[in-house]
């Protein structure tokens, strides 16, 4: 109850004239720095704290959570309209996105997915005020050994972007599993694989890979087959808005990505790309027409695309309540906070309640904004795709290249990028699919440091793996998820057996 | 609301005053600071700083940050040594971290190439336990690393970083075997905070600032700081007050780029020298938590190339540096 005082109180805090406008300005330069890949939320931020430090701490605050959550929205337009993902969350938005709009269905997909992270980003924040105290003590028991069973899950679960066939998949995912060793190893500080390159040092930048294989690729390959036969995109095909089949298809997928993304957004090495993964495969196997993933289902961007919101509000929780930033943006956040003297952790709902409540509130109202802009700006969105192809692909080579200098001022990121390019030409040549490479990427290396992490803590018993009852029970849904599709192939031929 | 109408005109009247500065010292230097960190990081934020005080108080016609990120900054130093050669108008930040990153990632270029300007801030390490542990003080800590440093898990910051370094002198200091020690390295402050919390590992070590709160809180148990005494407003003991002779800081400075003239590097010694003293960056020190431990010319040079051969002992004798 005392929760529903504070937000209401936090309401009207949030609702004055000038904090509107500091969320309005906020969620203005979050969409159009998600928009860009390589700039993003976090260098926004950064650049805003000199600026903000005069201004009152609530007004600048709400600002910089409008552009957090401006930036969440703006990712996923690139990545539906022109393949490339503005920050790696938005990849599994991609998958499907993209194919519906080079199907004519590009007004729906950036509908479903605008409505889907509001209804994503308002449950989680409606999470986030009542049930941030709970969460955080959960999460923080969240050990390594926890962690590297969550991976598990994912990996049993990331055959659902394999496409057709098995084997290309799994050869696909192992690229990325071997380039995610590159760089030095977190637990020994040993380089492995970096050849003495020190832009390699770090490992290999998941934003370069995605936005070279799906941009950089994509444009190469269409450039390869101009001649051969030209494919006519069409902007719009049937409705620009979405049908009542899509709503129907459309509101599940929003819920189940919610449940994914908040909590594990809320763990502190969770992120936002493991959930929109997840996701991505629940759907294909819950989905009616699972024949349409690939092509352009609706439910693999209504699903993703709340996940990755809803997990962007659960980075929120360890936030506000612990101190603990667990995102570059999180982290510039905090910066933020601190520079007026206030430290985010447990004291803080007590200290500022006002300050707190008010941010939360303008969480909705940031939310409802970001919902009422980019609705409108579907239409005009779509005319991207009438640009006739050389030119499209030509800006898109442009803005991949300018997004991976902004991000990482180097000439050997460059290189890696069109490297990158090069293999996802490749691999749509040979018919491989590429989403499998940036998710062996980016779990590879957290499945190994933590598993690794979990034997060391436990003095190298792997009963570890087992006692913890996080641990064992998420191990036992990858099980039942890497035996289930078996078991339903029996059983669907027992059926027809009985026919 | 009308609290609020104020603090905004407050702001923009100080966003014009600047502006008015600059215009009215046009002779001034424009200065490029380099962040060898993706934004968010100490570095990044010391840049930052450094970027407000200069400009709001007139000392310098511009201030632009960049961000170089990657690997502890050895992205960032090879670019900043072999593109500023002789550019009297750059300046680096760097730190304690750096001096470990480029001995274990065996950089081709070294802090020796750099310029030398000024130390600016320290923060000391903290060693933390949840607060439920059977471990009091110091002295517990130590008794049980002596017993079996294995069984005694640390969590902090990357390997060979001064969380790291940090711990393995405390081993030693203990009177055990410091390449035995059990550190587990974490990504970023937030993920070995939880891990402690949770009661995951024995002990935390990390900077202060990132114990605060919850050391306030309650929810984590102070037992030693690795300054040379007793810090004034932090309840705590120091490591050497309880006659653990350990004492290590995480010290940020900035430097120039190489090959610049005498002349270039006292004009910017002074600029900084100046901007240590003014009003504005000893408030960002105190909105920041941040230690002044102001040091240039001569003493820093010195105190940076001691700096480098103690971490090169320390590291080797952990086995991180081979050489």
């Amino acid at each position: 109850m005392e929760a529903f005082v504070s937000l209401a109180h936090g309401l009207t805090i949030a609702i004055e004239p000038m904090n509107l406008l500091f969320a309005l300005i906020g969620v203005l330069l979050g969409t159009a720095v998600g928009v860009l890949p390589g700039i993003g939320p976090a260098l926004t931020v950064a650049l805003l704290l000199p600026i903000t430090f005069k201004l009152d701490p609530g007004g600048s605050i709400i600002m910089f959570a409008g552009i957090y959550y401006g930036g969440m929205y703006g990712g996923s337009t690139t990545a539906i309209l022109i393949n490339t993902p503005g920050e790696s969350a938005s990849m599994a938005t991609a998958l499907e996105g993209n194919k519906m709009a080079k199907a004519g269905r590009g007004g729906p997909a950036l509908a479903t997915s605008a409505i889907g992270s509001f209804v994503a980003g308002t449950i989680a924040t409606l999470g986030l005020a009542f049930l941030a105290p709970y969460l955080v003590d959960l999460a923080v028991k969240f050990g390594p050994e926890d962690y590297f069973a969550l991976m598990c899950v994912a990996f049993v679960t990331v055959s659902a972007t394999f496409g057709d066939s098995p084997v290309r998949g799994l050869t696909s995912l192992f690229i990325g599993l071997a380039l995610g060793l590159v760089g030095i190893d977190i637990l020994t500080g040993q380089s492995r694989l970096a050849y003495g390159v020190p832009e390699l040092f770090d490992g290999i930048e998941v934003t370069t890979l995605a936005v070279g294989l799906f941009a950089v690729g994509e444009a190469l390959y269409v450039a390869s087959r101009r001649h051969i036969h030209e494919e006519k995109l069409e902007p719009v095909r049937g409705s620009l808005w979405m049908t009542k089949e899509d709503w129907k298809r459309s509101w599940k997928p929003w819920l189940r990505g919610t449940a994914l993304g908040f909590p594990i957004g809320a763990l502190p090495a969770g992120g936002a790309e493991i959930p929109t993964f997840l996701s991505y495969s629940a759907e294909k196997r819950l989905s009616k027409h699972p024949e349409e993933f690939g092509h352009g289902a609706i439910e693999g961007v209504a699903g993703p695309e709340a996940a990755n919101n809803a997990s962007a509000a659960g980075t929120l929780v360890p936030l506000l309540t612990l101190g603990l930033p667990t995102s570059a943006t999180a982290a510039m956040m905090l910066a933020g906070f601190q520079q007026y003297g206030l430290n985010p952790g447990p004291l803080l709902f007590a200290e500022r309640p006002d300050l707190v409540w008010g941010l939360i509130a303008s969480l909705f109202i940031a939310n409802t904004m970001l919902l009422v802009l980019n609705l409108p700006l579907v239409g005009l969105w779509v005319r991207l795709l009438a640009i006739p192809q050389p030119w499209l692909y030509a800006g898109i080579l442009v803005f991949a290249t300018m997004g991976t200098i902004a991000a990482n001022p180097s000439p050997v990121e460059l290189m890696m990028l069109a490297g990158f390019g090069i293999l996802g030409f490749l691999m749509r040549r040979f018919d491989y699919p590429i989403a499998p490479v940036v998710v062996g990427l980016i779990l590879g290396p957290i499945a190994e440091s933590q598993l690794r992490r979990a034997l060391s803590i436990s003095l190298g018993d792997p009963m570890v793996l087992l006692q913890s009852p996080f641990s064992a029970t998420l191990l036992t849904i990858a099980l039942i998820a890497l035996i289930l599709p078996f078991a339903l192939k029996g059983m669907g031929r027992f059926k027809a057996v009985e026919d | 609301m009308i609290h609020t109408r104020k603090a905004l005109w407050r702001g923009a009247i100080a966003v014009a005053a600047v502006a008015g500065f600059v215009t009215s010292a046009a002779a001034q230097m424009e200065l490029k600071i380099m962040a060898p960190a993706a934004p968010g990081g100490g570095w990044d934020q010391t840049a930052r700083s450094m970027q407000q005080a200069l400009t709001q108080s007139g000392l310098a016609k511009s201030a632009q940050v960049t961000n170089v990120p990657g690997a502890g900054g050895s992205v960032g130093i090879a670019q900043f040594v072999n593109n500023g050669k002789g550019d009297g108008n750059q300046l680096m930040v760097m730190g304690y971290v750096m001096v470990g990153a480029l001995l274990t990632n065996k950089s081709p270029v070294t802090l020796d190439q750099t310029t030398p300007i000024a130390r600016l801030t320290a923060e000391y390490e903290a060693l933390v336990v949840p607060a439920d542990s059977p471990i009091k003080n110091a002295k517990d800590l130590a008794a049980a690393v002596k017993a079996d440093p294995a069984k005694v898990t640390w969590a902090g910051g990357s390997a060979g970083g001064v969380d790291h370094i940090a711990a393995a002198l405390f081993a030693k200091e203990a009177g055990a075997d410091p390449t035995k020690i059990n550190y587990i390295p974490f990504s970023g402050g937030g993920e070995a905070l939880a891990a402690i919390l949770g009661g995951k590992v024995t002990v935390g070590i990390s900077g202060y600032g990132e114990f605060e709160s919850q050391i306030k809180a309650g929810k984590l148990r102070l037992i030693g700081i690795t300054s040379a005494t007793k810090l004034p407003g932090i309840e705590g003991a120091s490591l050497k007050d309880q006659g653990i002779n350990l004492e290590i800081a995480n010290w940020r400075a900035v430097v120039a780029p190489p090959g610049i003239t005498a002349d270039q590097k006292k004009a910017l010694t002074e600029v900084v020298d100046k901007m240590a003293k003014s009003k504005e960056w000893t408030e960002l020190l105190k909105a920041k938590g941040w230690d002044d431990s102001y040091l240039s010319g001569d003493a820093f040079t010195k105190y940076l190339a001691d700096d480098q051969v103690r971490t090169k002992d320390v590291l080797m004798s952990v086995g991180l540096v081979k050489s």
